[in-house]
């Protein structure tokens, strides 16, 4: 069964059609790989998804639920709040800057989001965290605040707040772009690991082909 | 000399009765001001742009005036005088600190914002877990720059005639023929001064845990 459902879908920017009739599905424990060139809208067709952008016309339908339709008249229909915001919880987004809360512990950046949608406890979201890092290798991290970290560092820290939220697909935004080249492969690695989990992801990426077309392989 | 400081401790403590009441009304106000300045209702926002600059293109002391006295035109009865100040002081003050809120609250990268959504955090939650502590941190030596000015501010309450620090530091220079209390009155200024920028660097220094 397909997870994420995306039909016909379309998206202009002031004059500029970025999207111009997308159509894929995604089925579970798949790894899709969205390569091209900066300004081609595969991070656009990530922000529409994740309803970080609304869409011009098109279907998006995530776990079974309809994010966005549109009807025969052409009208885009969104779903209400409610839905919207199941949806999103089966999505988790890793952005190309990170976008880690800088004034929050690493610790805290991961937490946050459980403690405030799932009502965890503050043991049970610390011990959901500490194993997210463990698992992403920065177990001694937990304590020390973004800007203390190395890019490579802060990006992983991101992909464990994404996973704190058990999302059933997890999306990158050329999550290593904004890195040195020497950091990429530390992220790469994390990525590779979580597709041998069978975790089902959207990975949108330009310049780095081969790692990119290795995660297939 | 030691009844003209009891006077003027009197008086330094009505100056900071105006101070902290003006803090404590301002500070929220501005916030729901700057709130009004963001909105993306054009009505909201050009109301409230326009009431900033009147705010902030009139002289506080006019304002003062026009809050004492208005009421009187127009329905015949005036506030007290005191009331009168808090209110002038308030309104002039929330427009000032509105702007500064609004540029601190623009300063924070959208990204940050995206990101909380994604992770499901309410706007509400978003606006005073992630937004504002981060604010006040970037807004901190602003509006050091303004408290210090409405402690020197204060002494314009004597325009329509309450008796602050100044007023009564220039009776006691009138009635003596000295400048002496005058000088006396800049003294304490200096002094609760020193305590505002002390108090804004402790703060400054506890929020410097994090870049």
């Amino acid at each position: 069964m397909s997870i994420i459902e995306v039909i016909n879908l379309k998206k202009t920017f002031t004059s500029l059609e970025v999207l111009k009739g997308i159509s894929f599905s995604l089925n579970e424990g798949e790894v899709l790989s969205i390569i091209g060139p900066s300004g081609s809208g595969k991070s656009t067709l990530l922000r529409c998804i994740t309803n970080l952008e609304r869409v011009e016309s098109g279907t998006i339908i995530i776990g079974g639920d309809t994010l966005v339709e549109t009807s025969r008249e052409g009208k885009v229909l969104y779903a209400d709040k409610e839905t919207t915001s199941r949806i999103g919880q089966r999505l988790g987004l890793v952005f190309q800057n990170f976008n880690l809360f800088p004034h929050f512990s690493v610790l805290r950046n991961i937490t946050e989001a459980p403690r405030h949608l799932f009502k965890y406890s503050k043991e049970e979201a610390t011990e959901l965290a500490l194993s997210l890092l463990e698992k992403m290798g920065l177990a001694d991290k937990a304590g020390a605040y973004p800007y203390q970290l190395s890019g490579g560092q802060q990006q992983r820290v991101s992909i464990a707040r994404a996973l704190a939220l058990h999302p059933q697909v997890l999306c990158f935004d050329e999550p290593t772009s904004a890195l040195d080249p020497e950091l990429t492969g530390e992220i790469l690695a994390v990525i590779k690991e979580l597709a041998n989990e069978q975790m089902t992801m959207v990975v949108v990426t330009t310049r780095w082909l081969s790692p990119a077309t290795s995660l297939i392989g | 000399m030691g009844k003209l400081l009891l006077l003027m401790l009197e008086g330094t403590f009505t100056s900071l009765k105006i101070f902290f009441l003006t803090l404590l009304f301002s500070l929220p106000l501005g916030l729901i001001v700057a709130k009004g300045r963001m909105s993306k209702f054009r009505v909201v926002s050009s109301i409230v742009n326009g009431y900033i600059m009147i705010m902030r293109g009139t002289p506080l002391i006019l304002q003062l005036i026009f809050v004492y006295f208005a009421p009187y035109y127009i329905f015949g009865a005036s506030t007290d005088r005191f009331t009168a100040v808090i209110i002038a002081f308030v309104i002039n003050y929330a427009a000032y600190f509105a702007e500064i809120y609004r540029g601190g609250i623009q300063s924070i990268p959208q990204g940050q914002i995206e990101a909380s959504k994604v992770l499901g955090l309410s706007k509400f939650h978003t606006f005073t877990h992630i937004v504002m502590p981060q604010v006040v941190k970037t807004i901190l030596p602003s509006m050091g720059n303004e408290v210090i000015t409405l402690v020197k501010d204060t002494a314009l309450a004597q325009t329509i005639g309450v008796a602050e620090l100044f007023r009564v530091a220039q009776n006691a220079a009138a009635r003596q023929f000295s400048t002496t209390p005058i000088f006396i009155a800049g003294l304490f200024y200096f002094i609760m001064n020193g305590v505002v920028s002390k108090s804004f660097d402790l703060i400054e220094k506890r929020l410097d845990y994090y870049k």
